[in-house]
C-alpha cells in the first residue's frame, strides 16, 4: 500500500518529522497579498525593453485555403517589425497535429484559425496593422451543424482516450424488455467555455547561438507546454524554458500549449532577441484554446417497481474537430454509478470543420452526470420514490465495471448529512405545487463522482539553506487554486517545520518536472512527490542536516491503483426559484456535501467546491455557445453575450465533506477537489427547476423561455 | 486602433460647429459604447469631439413641475437624484437595471440615448451587416435571432435598442432637446429613435453635427403609480430580453390613464399606444390587463428564435399592470 511507502501514511502527517499539523489548517494564499496589490506578476505583466506586441489574423471562412494575401499595407504601417503568412513564417519541425501546425500552409480547418500574424512595437500598432491585411480565400464548402441530416459519427480509439469507447455488461436488450418502469430520454448540452479571468498570453523570447526559447505563459503545466513547444520546433527540452508563476484561472483549458504558443514562438524566432508579447482577446478565446464540446446523450433505464435498476444504458454522440480529435467521455460515469446488472455505453463522434475542443472542468463527467442524474430525477417520478432513497437503492457494493472494491465510496453519507443540513426530509415531491409570491419554488438533488487520479511522473526536490529554510522545488502550478499555500503545508508536515521554514518553488521549467494541474489530480500528484522527496530527505540527511543537503524523489508508484475503484463523491442540493410570469430561474440556495479524501487546506478547497459549484449553475442557467453555421463560428463570443453567473446570482452556496483519509489513494489520503463541484450541479439546478414548474427541460441551458406558459 | 484627432471644445456651439464641418468627427461623451465600437471595427471616426465640458450635467426643477435633465448627467447620478427618485422613480430603477455601476458612472444621458442598437452581428465587422455596411445585408435574418426585434423591423434589421433609461423616459413622456449647426430644436422622445426601415444605419433623427443637450420631463402624473420591470437571463448586467415601463392611474376601480412602453422588442424604445388606449377607462382586471398587451402585439412578426418574446412580453405587461393596481400593493 502506498502508505507505506513514506511517513505520512494513515496515521496522518504526524508520522513524519517532529512537527505537524499544517495539513488541515486554513491557511491563508501565501500570495493573496501580492495579488490584491497588485504585484504577483501574472505571465504577460513580465515586463521588458524593446518588448514587441503580436497580433493575429484568424480565417474567416470555416473551410478552405488561403490562396494569397496582400500584406503591403499592413507592412507599410509605421513600428510593424514584422507580418508572418504562411509562406514566410518560419518552418516548423514537426507538423502531424494540426493544432501546433500554425502558418505552414494555407489550409484552413475552422473559422477562427491563425492565417496571419503583425508583430509590431505597440499593441495597437499590431492590431492595427491586422485589420489592414487582406486575405484571399478558396473557400470550400463547410459542415458545422451537428444536427444536419447524414452526419457521419465515428467511434473514438482507446487509444487516444485511454478508455474503451464501448463498453456492455449483461443482457441489455432483455433486461430492457423485461423492465416494470422505463426511462428512454434524450439530454443535450451545448457548446460551452471555459473563460477564465486571464486570458491565455505568452511572451516568446528566442535567442540565438545555440538556440534557446523562453516561454512567459499562462498554463497549467509549464513542462507540458515545453514538452510540446520543444517537439514542434525541433529543440532539445532542456533549450526550452517556461516559466508561469501566477495563473489567472484555466478551468482545463489551459492544460496544454495551444495555437498561440506556437505562433508567439514563430514570431520570436523571427526576431530573435526581441521578446514577443501576444495576449488573446476574449474573442481569439473562443475559437483558439479549447471549450467543452456539443454533448448528446440517450439514457434508457429500467428498474423494477421498487426503483431497482436492472439496465443502463448510456449512448453518447458528440462533436469534434477535423482539425484535431478530441472526445469527452461523458458516458464514462454511468459505467461506475449504480448498480446494474446489465449496462451498455456507448460513444460517437461528429467530425464538424470546428475549432479544437479541449478540456473543460470535469470534461465528461460534468456533461454526462448532468445527463444521468437527470434521468434518475425522472426514474425517481415514474416510480414514486424519493430520488435519495431511488440513489441509496442502488449503491453498488463494488464498482460495476471492474469488480474492484471502492477505496472509500461514502456517497451515503453525503447524501444524508447533505439531505439533513438542506431540510430534504420534509420535502413534498409534487411538482408545480409551491409558489411564493410570483415564483414557483422548487428543491432538487443529483449525485457527484469524479476519479480520484494521480499522474506519474513528478518530482520534488528539498534543500536546506543555511538560514535554516527548506527550498522545495516542483514545477507545479498555481491557477489561483491554491496550490502555493497547499504544497508548502503539506513539505512543512512532511519535514516535520513550521511552514515559515518553506520556501516553495513552483511554475517555472528549470525546477523539476511536475505534472499538468488537470484531472484534479495537482495536489495529490505533486503532493506525493512532496512527501517522497521529504522522507528522501530525511533518511538520507537525518534531523540535522548540513548546509546544502539536498534530495531528490518523484511520486511513488501506487499498487492499490489495480487493487481498488478510486472515485470520489458527492451529493448536491439546490432551490429554484421560477417566476411564474417571465420564466426567469434564480437559485437562492446551493448546497454540496463530498467525499474527497483527506482536505490539505479548508479555505481553498472550499472556494474549489463552491466555485465548482457556481460553475455547475453557470452551466445550467446560462452558458451557450451559439454556432451560426453559415458561418461557423459562435456568434456571441464574448462576455456580454456569453452569459456567466454575476455576483448577484449567486445566492448562499454552502460546500461542506467528510472528514476522512483515503488511504488507498496517495501517502497523503488526499485526492483532488478541483472539477467534482461541478460535477451533478446543473443537473440539481435542472431537477430543482422542474419540481418547481412541472417542466422537465433536458437541453442546457434552462432559459426563462423554457418556463413561459 | 486607427488614429485620430481629439478635441475638448470651449462650449456647445464650439462642438457643433466641429462636428458638423467635418463628416469623420463624431461627439464623445463617456465613451462607454462609442469606445467599445471603435476597438470593434465597428466605428473609426476620425476626429472624437469631447462634450463633457460643454454640456450641463445638473437636474434642474423647470415652471410647472417637470425637471430639465443636462445631456452631461451621468446615469449614477442621475438615478440618485432627489428630484429623479421623488417624482420619477421609475426612470431611476430604469438607470440601475442598466449595465454596472463603473459603466454607469462613465454613461451620460445624452450618450445612453444614443447608444446603437445591439445584435450579434453588428457587433462582429467579418459578417454582413446593413447597419454597419449598408447594402451588405442582414446576418441576424436567418441567423441567431433570439435577441431580435418583433414589432417594427424591417427585411434590413431586426437589431434591437438596447437603453433602460430611454424605456422609462419614454414612458414619461420626455423630449429631448438639441443644438444644431442652425440653432435649438425639441423633438419628442417618441419621435426620437428610428425603426430601421430602408436605412438601419441611422437610429435616430439627429443629423450630423446635432448635439443632445438636455432631456426635459413633464411634472409627474398626478395619482399614478410606476414601475420598471427588466427580464433577463440573469440577475444583473445584461440586456433585456424585455423590459416594461408604466404609470397607471386608477380611480374608482377603472383605469384612468396609463402610459405604457417595452424595451427589447423593437429597434428603438416602444411606446404601447394600442395597449394605453385599450385600458383606458376599463375595469381593472388580469383580462383586461391582457386583452390590452395582447392587442400591442398583434402585429408581432417572430422568427425561428424570438418567437418567445410576444407572451414574455405579454405576461410582463401584465404582471406589471397587476403590481401597479394592487390595492395594496
Amino acid at each position: 500500500m502506498s502508505g507505506e511507502t513514506t511517513g505520512i501514511g494513515n496515521d496522518g502527517p504526524q508520522t513524519v518529522g517532529t512537527r505537524a499539523g499544517a495539513i488541515g489548517a486554513p491557511m491563508e494564499r501565501l500570495e493573496g497579498r501580492a495579488k490584491v496589490t497588485g504585484t504577483a506578476p501574472y505571465a504577460y505583466e513580465h515586463s521588458f525593453d524593446g518588448a514587441l506586441y503580436l497580433h493575429p489574423v484568424l480565417s474567416t471562412v470555416a473551410r478552405g485555403r488561403v490562396r494569397s494575401m496582400d500584406t503591403a499595407r499592413a507592412e507599410a504601417v509605421e513600428g510593424v517589425r514584422a507580418v508572418l503568412t504562411p509562406w514566410n513564417a518560419p518552418r516548423l519541425a514537426r507538423t502531424d497535429d494540426r493544432e501546433f501546425t500554425v502558418l505552414q500552409d494555407g489550409e484552413v480547418y475552422f473559422r477562427g484559425q491563425f492565417v496571419a500574424a503583425v508583430v509590431a512595437d505597440g499593441p495597437e500598432t499590431a492590431r492595427r496593422a491586422a485589420d489592414l491585411l487582406v486575405v484571399d480565400y478558396e473557400v470550400h464548402d463547410h459542415q458545422v451543424d451537428p444536427s444536419a441530416p447524414g452526419r457521419e459519427t465515428y467511434r473514438p480509439s482507446a487509444e487516444d482516450t485511454g478508455v474503451e469507447a464501448d463498453t456492455e455488461q449483461g443482457d441489455v436488450e432483455g433486461a430492457l424488455t423485461e423492465a416494470m418502469v422505463r426511462i428512454d430520454r434524450s439530454y443535450r448540452t451545448p457548446r460551452e467555455y471555459n473563460n477564465p479571468m486571464e486570458p491565455h498570453t505568452t511572451i516568446a523570447l528566442w535567442e540565438e547561438g545555440p538556440d534557446r526559447l523562453t516561454l512567459y505563459d499562462s498554463t497549467q503545466g509549464v513542462h507540458v507546454v515545453r514538452g510540446t513547444v520543444a517537439e514542434v520546433f525541433g529543440l532539445a527540452p532542456e533549450r526550452v524554458r517556461v516559466i508561469s508563476p501566477h495563473v489567472g484561472g484555466g478551468f482545463g483549458s489551459k492544460g496544454s500549449a495551444h495555437a498561440h504558443n506556437v505562433v508567439a514562438a514563430l514570431a520570436a524566432r523571427a526576431l530573435p532577441g526581441r521578446p514577443v508579447k501576444f495576449a488573446l482577446t476574449r474573442r481569439h478565446m473562443f475559437s483558439l484554446v479549447g471549450y467543452r464540446p456539443d454533448t448528446r446523450h440517450r439514457i434508457r433505464l429500467g428498474a423494477s417497481a421498487e426503483g431497482r435498476l436492472g439496465v443502463l444504458v448510456h449512448d453518447v454522440v458528440e462533436t469534434t474537430s477535423r482539425a484535431k480529435e478530441y472526445a469527452e467521455m461523458s458516458g464514462s460515469c454511468s459505467r461506475m454509478m449504480y448498480a446494474s446488472p446489465a449496462r451498455r455505453t456507448s460513444h460517437r463522434l461528429i467530425p464538424l470543420d470546428a475549432p479544437i475542443p479541449f478540456w473543460m472542468r470535469a470534461p465528461g463527467e460534468a456533461p454526462g452526470m448532468f445527463a444521468l442524474e437527470t434521468a434518475m430525477d425522472e426514474l425517481s417520478y415514474a416510480c414514486g420514490l424519493d430520488p435519495i432513497e431511488l440513489r441509496v437503492r442502488n449503491e453498488p457494493e463494488r464498482d460495476p465495471e471492474t469488480g474492484l472494491p471502492w477505496s472509500g465510496r461514502n456517497l451515503l453519507e453525503c447524501l444524508r448529512r447533505g439531505a439533513e443540513r438542506f431540510g430534504w426530509g420534509d420535502r413534498d415531491p409534487e411538482p408545480r405545487a409551491h409558489r411564493d409570491g410570483d415564483r414557483w419554488v422548487g428543491t432538487g438533488m443529483a449525485v457527484a463522482t469524479y476519479p480520484r487520479l494521480i499522474m506519474p511522473g513528478s518530482e520534488a526536490e528539498i534543500v536546506h539553506e543555511s538560514d535554516g529554510h527548506y527550498t522545495v522545488s516542483i514545477g507545479a502550478a498555481d491557477l489561483g487554486t491554491g496550490t502555493w499555500t497547499a504544497l508548502t503545508q503539506i513539505a512543512a508536515d512532511a519535514l516535520g517545520c513550521d511552514t515559515g521554514r518553506v520556501r516553495l518553488r513552483i511554475g517555472d521549467t528549470d525546477l523539476p518536472s511536475a505534472s499538468v494541474a488537470g484531472g484534479s489530480s495537482g495536489i495529490s500528484s505533486w503532493g506525493s512527490a512532496l512527501v517522497a522527496a521529504a522522507r528522501a530527505f530525511r533518511e538520507e540527511h537525518g534531523n540535522d542536516p548540513s548546509v546544502g543537503a539536498r534530495s531528490r524523489a518523484g511520486t511513488p508508484q501506487n499498487p492499490d491503483r489495480e487493487r481498488y475503484a478510486l472515485h470520489s463523491f458527492g451529493a448536491h442540493f439546490a432551490e429554484v426559484r421560477v417566476d411564474a410570469d417571465t420564466g426567469e430561474v434564480r437559485v437562492p440556495r446551493m448546497l454540496g456535501v463530498f467525499s474527497v479524501g483527506r482536505i490539505i487546506n479548508p479555505r481553498t478547497a472550499r472556494s474549489q467546491f463552491v466555485g465548482g459549484m457556481v460553475m455547475g449553475m453557470s452551466m445550467a442557467l446560462h452558458e451557450h455557445g451559439v454556432v451560426d453555421p453559415r458561418f461557423g463560428h459562435v456568434v456571441n463570443g464574448d462576455l456580454a453575450e456569453y452569459h456567466v453567473p454575476v455576483n448577484a446570482d449567486v445566492g448562499r452556496v454552502e460546500a461542506e465533506w467528510l472528514e476522512e483519509s483515503d488511504p488507498h489513494v496517495n501517502a497523503l489520503g488526499a485526492a483532488g477537489v478541483g472539477e467534482i463541484g461541478i460535477v451533478g450541479s446543473a443537473a440539481a439546478v435542472a431537477n430543482a427547476a422542474f419540481h418547481a414548474t412541472g417542466t422537465r427541460v433536458r437541453e442546457l441551458p434552462l432559459t426563462p423561455d423554457r418556463f413561459l406558459v | 486602433m486607427i488614429p485620430f484627432v481629439y478635441s475638448r471644445p470651449g462650449d456647445a456651439a464650439e462642438a457643433v460647429e466641429a462636428v458638423a464641418g467635418d463628416p469623420g468627427a463624431t461627439f464623445l461623451a463617456g465613451g462607454t459604447n462609442l469606445v467599445d465600437h471603435m476597438k470593434l471595427g465597428i466605428a473609426s471616426p476620425t476626429a472624437l469631439v469631447d462634450v463633457r465640458e460643454v454640456v450641463d450635467d445638473a437636474v434642474e426643477e423647470l415652471p410647472g413641475g417637470g425637471v430639465r435633465i443636462g445631456a452631461g448627467t451621468t446615469n449614477s447620478e442621475l438615478a440618485a437624484h432627489p428630484l429623479v427618485r421623488r417624482r420619477y422613480p421609475l426612470l431611476s430603477s430604469a438607470l440601475l437595471a442598466g449595465a454596472s455601476g463603473q459603466l454607469r458612472n462613465m454613461a451620460t444621458t445624452g450618450g445612453n440615448l444614443l447608444q446603437r442598437t445591439r445584435c450579434v452581428y453588428f457587433q462582429d465587422v467579418t459578417t454582413p451587416c446593413n447597419k454597419r455596411e449598408p447594402g451588405s445585408g442582414c446576418s441576424a435574418l436567418e441567423g441567431h435571432g433570439r435577441d431580435n426585434a418583433v414589432l417594427g423591423a424591417s427585411e434590413r434589421c431586426v437589431a434591437t435598442h438596447p437603453s433602460d433609461m430611454a424605456v422609462a423616459m419614454l414612458a414619461l413622456d420626455a423630449e429631448v432637446r438639441v443644438l444644431g449647426p442652425s440653432g435649438e430644436r425639441r423633438v419628442p422622445l417618441a419621435d426620437f429613435h428610428r425603426l430601421p426601415g430602408a436605412e438601419p444605419e441611422r437610429d435616430t433623427v439627429l443629423e450630423h453635427g446635432e448635439l443632445i443637450t438636455a432631456v426635459d420631463l413633464p411634472a409627474p402624473q398626478e395619482g399614478a403609480r410606476s414601475t420598471y420591470r427588466k427580464v433577463r437571463e440573469r440577475a444583473s448586467y445584461a440586456f433585456a430580453l424585455v423590459s416594461v415601463a408604466a404609470l397607471v392611474s386608477v380611480r374608482g376601480g377603472q383605469i384612468a390613464d396609463t402610459r405604457i412602453a417595452f424595451g427589447g422588442v423593437a429597434h428603438a424604445p416602444w411606446r404601447a399606444r394600442r395597449a394605453e388606449e385599450v385600458l383606458r377607462g376599463r375595469p381593472v382586471t388580469e383580462t383586461a390587463f391582457r386583452v390590452a398587451a395582447e392587442a400591442e402585439f398583434a402585429e408581432a412578426r417572430t422568427g425561428r428564435d424570438n418567437a418567445f418574446k410576444v407572451p414574455l412580453a405579454i405576461n410582463t405587461c401584465a404582471a406589471v399592470l397587476r403590481s401597479l393596481t394592487e390595492v395594496n400593493g
